[in-house]
């Protein structure tokens, strides 16, 4: 369209105003975390947090139950055997090792280490992550087994 | 005979209509030609009134950013033949306001970069006689990936974030906070984290992550974010320990 027919008043958008172009916004979708496969690992990410949540709880949950005697600790440890349960707990597990996964990757964006004056790189940091997070799997394990 | 693609381009003309339409233009498909180059072609060759922001044509410039079948991209740096048989779908940046077809409002986002001061900040000046701010190679390490930023918004289009909270500062302004945070020359930190440790600053940030994605210059806003997360978590467990050291 030209300038004569807008000033005439003769814009095809009737709301439209000389001079007063309105901009658009476009509303964001609700469902924006399908858009792309990245999204969509966040959202999972940011859930699995409800995984460690209820593991949290859980243990909390059988501490207290152990302070109320063994008999009552047997009957709780009973209810977790239970198939239900142990499927759960098999979702739960995989949820975990999603979440410390995707977060031990994502560490060496957040932690910036230096050995004297140079920049340790971003391998070292993850090593770390790992190595500390084996060394404590290990030493359960070890614990548990001893037992 | 000269192979074709197809460009569905998001117009949005405000005398026209409400809300944004599809249009599609037949253009040739020539293996050297960028999306700006089709872009280009439609300008000069077959509609004359769709609008684009473009300038360098070299990746510099950040000025031709729009989002091409679905990612954010700088057109000028993105092959036309490397996006298969077509169509090829091109809209303006996610989360900014379009004034028209293509071209995005980015007010918003020039109001932020104000906001955090991005310059060197001296509480006191030295001299000229006294000669310039030296700075060791490993100093200029620790900013300069930062300072790469070409402003060209692809993170906050990258960004869920920012569409979904207008007023969070955003990737590429808090990345630039740190590009001066971190240099040695200057002492600005303190005044700049009175605009970022705000909650629309670096916590309304949830590590998508996808802003250090899509940028061309491999500046890692994310990664800027998370490292002042610590910092200021840091600083906040310092003065809480130790009170009397605070400012």
């Amino acid at each position: 369209m030209n300038f004569s027919e807008l000033a005439a008043g003769k814009a095809k958008n009737p709301r439209y105003v000389l001079y007063h172009p309105k901009s658009y916004r476009k509303r964001y979708p609700i469902f924006w975390w399908l858009k792309k496969l990245p999204y969509g690992q966040f959202i999972v990410r940011e859930l699995t947090s409800l995984a460690v949540g209820y593991v949290a709880v859980l243990l909390m949950l059988q501490v207290w139950v152990l302070s109320k005697g063994p008999g009552t600790y047997e009957r709780f440890q009973e209810i977790l055997a239970t198939p239900a349960l142990r499927i759960l707990h098999g979702v739960v597990l995989l949820a975990l090792i999603f979440h410390s996964i995707t977060w031990f990757n994502l560490a060496p964006k957040a932690l910036v280490l230096h050995l004297g004056r140079k920049r340790l790189p971003d391998a070292a940091v993850l090593a770390a992550h790992y190595a500390a997070w084996l060394v404590a799997t290990g030493m359960v394990a070890w614990y548990l087994m001893r037992t | 005979m000269t192979e074709s693609i197809t460009l569905q381009i998001r117009r949005y003309r405000p005398e026209e209509e409400e809300k944004p339409v599809w249009q599609s233009f037949e253009i040739p498909r020539r293996d050297e030609w960028m999306v700006l180059d089709g872009l280009n072609y439609i300008k000069d060759e077959l509609d004359g009134s769709l609008s684009h922001r473009w300038a360098c044509r070299m990746g510099v410039c950040g000025s031709c950013s729009m989002v091409v079948n679905g990612e954010p991209v700088l057109t000028c740096a993105t092959y036309l033949s490397g996006l298969g048989p077509g169509p090829v779908r091109v809209e303006p940046l996610e989360g900014f306001p379009v004034i028209r077809d293509l071209v995005s409002d980015i007010q918003d986002f020039v109001d932020k970069l104000q906001s955090i001061k991005p310059w060197i900040i001296r509480e006191h000046e030295k001299p000229l006689s006294e000669g310039e701010y030296l700075q060791t190679p490993e100093e200029l390490a620790e900013y300069k990936q930062y300072s790469m930023c070409i402003n060209c918004m692809l993170c906050y289009s990258a960004c869920p974030i920012y569409a979904l909270e207008p007023d969070f500062i955003g990737p590429a302004a808090i990345a630039l906070a740190q590009r001066y945070n971190l240099d040695s020359r200057d002492q600005g930190a303190e005044e700049r984290m009175d605009v970022l440790s705000q909650h629309e600053g670096i916590w309304c940030c949830t590590f998508v992550g996808e802003c250090s994605e899509v940028c061309p210059k491999n500046v890692d806003p994310a990664g800027a974010i998370q490292r002042y997360k610590v910092k200021a978590t840091a600083d906040w467990f310092k003065s809480w320990l130790m009170p009397w050291k605070t400012r």
